[in-house]
């Protein structure tokens, strides 16, 4: 891994006796389209704002473009671009005035990049900040994120309310950035569009990475999908998960021994045997019946 | 300077809307004053026979029938009491706001330190109050010289003075609280400026009661005690400045290391 665009070391963070983050390790390497899986409540949003100090770490470290949270953050937010997950706006600001706003706290001339992004999004920079839908507010949230060109994005559940076509648009910046060399990091519990668009991505469990990897190991590792029609029973092979029933067909996720499942099915009458690939999807509800296991 | 341009343009509407109503009051008392004047004899000496609360409103000292008096009871209060509560409205949702309004994540992200916020939004309060006074000063003088009468420019401006620094406090010590609040507190910031205001009528009331003109930024901004004395209380000030500090550094020490929900 080359430089570290974000680093957790053992970040913790309870909201009094209630768990946030716990002990939590995490690396982003510069470059990287890294995606954060895990479902409400799992701790993403935590570790996001902890590590944009919105938020003080009960213990544990931080560095963000290599910079210690606690000691660098107005540094660290000048380089940072981020959209939280539920944006609100200053009532009776336009948005072209609340980019304006956004552009001169960064004391950045950011008028060109925010035509653009504003064209591309379809978004309408007269309109009042209180008249804007979910959807538009979160425009105005992608461009203020984007407009001062920042080397590291921080976007949490960044889709939510935008359309599928803007979804994509969204998708399209976010890569043309990254392949210019900006690092995007992004919070998501919609699956398909961590495993379509990011190359690394990490899964959040009651605040602890339970697993860190390439997408592509993340979902090549562990589980198989095996389709079979015959008289396989439940009971005879051990570490199967997400097993169903349908008139002949059983299905599940396998994660054990191949020889031994080559050995189980030799002696079973199998007529149809399929093994897949899990999707992401599959993966991550895997690790989470796993109780955490890591991988 | 662009986070205070900020504070001060989501502020201006609420900041036209007091100044007028402020400002409107008083010019309406004043202009008032000369049908009042001829038939002051008789207020006056009712006002003077209302036992105990004669002395609640300072009317055992001033003379109701002069425009110092008259102006120091009917327009101090106008100034005393809707100052304050601007005052306190202003301050209670500085710091809180951004919090209750969902908007704390968009500023805080920005590169700006907590103390620089909590600096621009100290310095966008007292501008507020500064321009408030400011405008309410020149509305009074401009209607006092209109129905004829002549300006006393020192005593007049000790008031005007020693109520922009009761707002000044009153603002500190409700911006200190609203550090600690994240769902907004006009009702705490309303409540405390009522509580401060009846201590010092309490205060006025009975002897047993005057340590509370040293608690209470009305006790030094008394139109009654400056007129008569041609002087602001430096200790009752001092006290008032004390306080006034310990909100401005409760704001800082808590914000700069509060977690934002």
């Amino acid at each position: 891994m080359g430089n570290t665009a974000i680093l957790a070391e053992n970040l913790t963070k309870y909201y009094g006796k209630t768990r946030g983050i716990n002990n939590l390790n995490l690396a982003v390497a510069e470059g990287d389209f890294f995606g954060f899986i895990g479902p409400n409540g799992a701790g993403k949003s935590t570790t996001i704002r902890t590590l944009l100090g919105l938020i003080s770490p009960t213990s544990g470290n931080g560095k963000v473009l290599g910079m210690d949270i606690a000691r660098h953050r107005k540094t660290i937010l000048q380089r940072v671009g981020y959209l939280p997950s539920d944006t609100a706006f200053y009532s009776g600001m336009r948005v072209r005035d609340i980019l304006k706003l956004s552009a001169e706290l960064r004391k950045k001339d950011c008028r060109a990049d925010a035509a653009e992004l504003c064209e591309r999004l379809q978004l309408d920079r007269d309109r009042k900040a209180e008249d804007l839908s979910f959807g538009n507010r979160k425009k105005v949230g992608i461009v203020c994120a984007l407009q001062h060109d920042p080397e590291l994005l921080i976007l949490d559940e960044p889709t939510s309310g935008l359309d599928p076509l803007m979804q994509h648009e969204f998708f399209s910046i976010l890569q043309e950035r990254n392949r210019k060399g900006t690092t995007v990091f992004l919070s998501s519990h919609i699956l398909s569009e961590i495993q379509r668009y990011c190359t690394r991505a990490a899964v959040i469990r009651e605040g602890s990475i339970i697993a860190s990897d390439s997408v592509e190991k993340l979902a090549k590792a562990g589980a198989r999908r095996i389709t079979l029609k015959g008289d396989l029973k439940r009971e005879d092979l051990p570490g199967i998960r997400n097993w169903t029933e349908q008139e002949d067909t059983v299905s599940f996720l396998y994660n054990g021994d191949p020889n031994r499942l080559i050995r189980v099915l030799a002696g079973r009458d199998i007529r149809e045997l399929t093994v897949a690939e899990p999707d992401l999807e599959e993966i991550v509800l895997h690790f989470y019946e796993k109780g955490g296991e890591q991988v | 300077m662009t986070l205070i341009r900020h504070e001060l343009r989501q502020a201006w509407k609420s900041l036209l809307v007091w100044t007028l109503a402020i400002g409107a009051f008083i010019v309406i008392c004043l202009l008032m004053y000369p049908e009042m004047k001829g038939q002051m004899d008789s207020i006056t000496s009712m006002f003077s026979s209302m036992g105990a609360f004669t002395a609640a409103f300072g009317l055992d000292t001033l003379d109701f029938g002069t425009l110092r008096g008259f102006y120091g009871i009917e327009c101090g209060n106008i100034l005393g009491i809707g100052g304050a509560l601007f005052a306190a409205l202003i301050g209670i949702a500085a710091l809180a706001n951004e919090e209750k309004n969902g908007t704390a994540e968009f500023l805080l992200t920005h590169p700006k330190s907590r103390a620089q916020i909590v600096s621009a939004k100290l310095a966008a309060m007292i501008i507020q109050i500064l321009v408030m006074n400011a405008a309410v000063w020149l509305l009074s003088m401009g209607s006092v010289a209109m129905i004829g009468e002549p300006v006393p420019w020192k005593e007049f401006g000790l008031l005007h003075l020693a109520f922009f620094l009761l707002q000044a406090e009153l603002g500190c010590v409700c911006f200190g609280i609203s550090a600690f609040l994240w769902k907004g507190g006009a009702g705490i910031g309303l409540g405390l400026a009522i509580v401060l205001y009846f201590m010092s009528i309490i205060a006025n009331l009975s002897d047993q009661a005057k340590v509370l003109k040293y608690i209470t930024p009305f006790g030094y901004a008394d139109g009654a005690d400056i007129l008569a004395n041609g002087a602001i209380d430096r200790t009752k000030l001092l006290i008032g400045a004390v306080f006034a500090t310990a909100g401005i550094a409760l704001a800082y020490g808590k914000y700069c290391k509060k977690d934002i929900r």
